[in-house]
């Protein structure tokens, strides 16, 4: 017998997401973005984001069942973020899929959008490893977190305690005259410039300071002075080396907690995931470090790290699998869903 | 013809289930109004679970899904708007949006719903039912607006004038969708389906920063 059909869709920010999964297989991945649109704002405007994924929404589900070459009747189960992620847009993704599960007569899942980055990864190599330790870093969120049954037990190990790790290179970004987002623009500058030319602080390293959660503002804030101080001086800006600077101290701060929170808790397998893993300098560091530490790196490729559809089919798959029971008619979306709840 | 009925363009959510001819009155066999504030999303699939239930009907029966566009809060409006493309596309059904406020009342009268923000929605029509002006979102003491009103009676001080209450109704999407439901094109296939865009009459609440002020002074 074939394994079940998982139709995933993801509306938790500006992407709308909308994939096909059969077991850990990646059928397909269609996503609309409404990220143009909020260039203009420095930041992603919720309502514009919920227009767009309205607007989008059936054209996106007819490119993932055609790119998959099947039939909306094929579906054997719906899967959706329920969240976190914001209000108004989770909202439509979740009605759609509610639609589609009722229209279709096939089971629902409610899925953490934290969680299926996790679950994205099985679809480029294979089961996960369990217990792996994962580190999650977006626009979004930035979240270590220790997973022995991703179908059902996620522990949060620790987070962020004011940005995120993607917010700190939106704001450098800003600060260097750059476009929104600032993950790419930053990584481009930065492999001109010298990643030891400015010591940034490293936030939240100390002895007595929590091992696994983050701190990226005071960094940003000091970017930002370092870089006001020279203008002040009416001295040039080395661009390439802040951007370098400051990429290498957000790289080793993740890395150094992840690959700690793996040898603390005798794991392994270490996966990474969040629009933030695409970043060259934290995957060439992650491998340096992991390597050393004779732990297994596992990152998904760029397109699978930032926000799809797949992710939350390949999560939903896993919890057919795992025969975890559907969510209820009443399903609803919580915009600050706690990281612990998997399936909702 | 079997019609299923969808509007969330007020914190009262509708699913209603119509037999539909042309010409005729609609047959409304099933109707749920769930008073359902902001959980729209949670709540909107059960009821039309409900109603096919209630009327003893598969959603394979359907031949038509109509759904109210609004005008009305926006993130409870896209809810319905996107079940009914959803459900419609599933089911390769056709699918038709109608005002929400055509569906309000019969007759000349002047629908009035709240628009929050101290504003309201509003729209103007006559005798035989046909809209003559609007919608449109304003506040009730710049309206220069004449009754008789219905919709929401909160409105009736500062209208100056009685709203007589009245909802969204099952029968009223489908007086709003019946020239539509009876042009053949829209069962053919012959035109392809207008894409749903709900009536926002409101721009998204974003205004691009001027400058950016230096990192350091925030
Ligand atoms: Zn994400």
């Amino acid at each position: 017998m074939t394994e079940p059909l998982v139709l995933g869709f993801e509306t938790s920010c500006d992407e709308t997401g909308v994939g096909l999964v059969r077991g850990h297989t990646l059928l397909s991945d269609a996503l609309a973005t409404s990220m143009a649109e909020h260039e203009r704002f420095g930041g992603v405007v919720p309502e514009i984001a919920s227009r767009a994924h309205l607007e989008a929404m059936v054209p996106t589900v007819h490119r993932a069942l055609a790119e998959a070459g099947v039939q909306a009747s094929d579906v054997d189960a719906v899967a959706v973020t329920a969240g976190p992620g914001l209000t108004g847009a989770l909202l439509v993704g979740l009605a759609a899929a509610k639609a589609y599960a009722l229209a279709l007569d096939v089971p629902l899942y409610g899925v953490n959008h934290l969680a299926a980055h996790v679950a994205v990864d099985e679809l480029q190599h294979g089961p996960l490893a369990e217990p792996s330790i994962a580190m999650l870093v977006s626009g979004g969120h930035s979240s270590l977190l220790l997973v022995p049954d991703l179908a059902r037990e996620v522990v949060p190990l620790g987070r962020t305690i004011d940005d995120a790790a993607g917010e700190a290179f939106d704001k450098v970004a800003r600060v260097l005259g750059m476009p929104f987002p600032g993950g790419p623009p930053i990584d481009r500058a930065a492999r001109e410039g010298d990643g030891a030319a400015i010591a940034f602080p490293r936030g939240l390293t100390g002895p007595r300071d929590a091992p696994y959660d983050f701190s990226f503002s005071g960094l940003k804030t000091a970017v930002a002075r370092w870089v006001e101080a020279r203008s002040r001086a009416g001295e040039p800006v080395p661009v390439a080396d802040v951007a370098a600077s400051f990429q290498e101290a957000v790289a080793d701060v993740l890395t150094a907690k992840a690959v700690r929170a793996c040898r603390d808790h005798g794991v392994d397998h270490l996966v990474l995931g969040g629009g933030v893993a695409a970043n060259s300098r934290l995957r060439a560091l992650a491998e340096e470090r992991c390597a050393a530490a004779g732990i297994v790196l596992r990152v998904p490729s760029p397109r699978l790290c930032t926000d799809n559809g797949a992710m939350v089919a390949a999560l939903g798959s896993r919890l057919v699998a795992a025969g975890v029971a559907p969510s209820a008619p009443e399903l609803g979306a919580d915009s600050s869903l706690p990281i612990d709840v998997v399936g909702v | 013809m079997l019609v299923l009925a969808l509007d969330t363009a007020t914190p009262t959510l509708l699913a209603g289930l119509a037999r539909w001819s042309p010409g005729r009155e609609p047959e409304v066999l099933a109707e749920r109004a769930v008073p359902s504030g902001t959980r729209h999303a949670e709540l909107l699939t059960p009821a039309i679970r409900g109603v096919l239930a209630d009327a003893g009907v598969a959603l394979a029966d359907v031949g038509a899904v109509v759904t109210g566009l609004g005008p009305g809060p926006f993130t409870g409006l896209r809810v319905g708007v996107v079940t009914a493309a959803a459900i419609a596309d599933a089911r390769g059904l056709p699918v038709v949006g109608v005002c929400s406020l055509d569906a309000v009342g019969s007759g000349a009268r002047t629908v009035v719903t709240d628009a929050r923000r101290k504003e309201l929605y509003w729209a103007t029509y006559t005798a035989d039912g046909a809209r003559a002006d609007g919608p449109g979102v304003v506040r009730p003491e710049a309206a220069e607006l004449t009754g008789p009103f219905v919709g929401d009676p909160a409105f009736a001080e500062r209208l100056g004038a009685p709203v007589s209450a009245a909802e969204v109704t099952t029968a009223g999407l489908l007086r709003a969708a019946a020239p539509q439901l009876a042009d053949p094109a829209l069962f053919d296939g012959s035109a392809p389906p207008a894409p749903l865009v709900p009536l926002y009459l409101r721009r998204p609440d974003a205004t691009p920063p001027t400058s950016f002020k230096p990192v350091t002074t925030t």
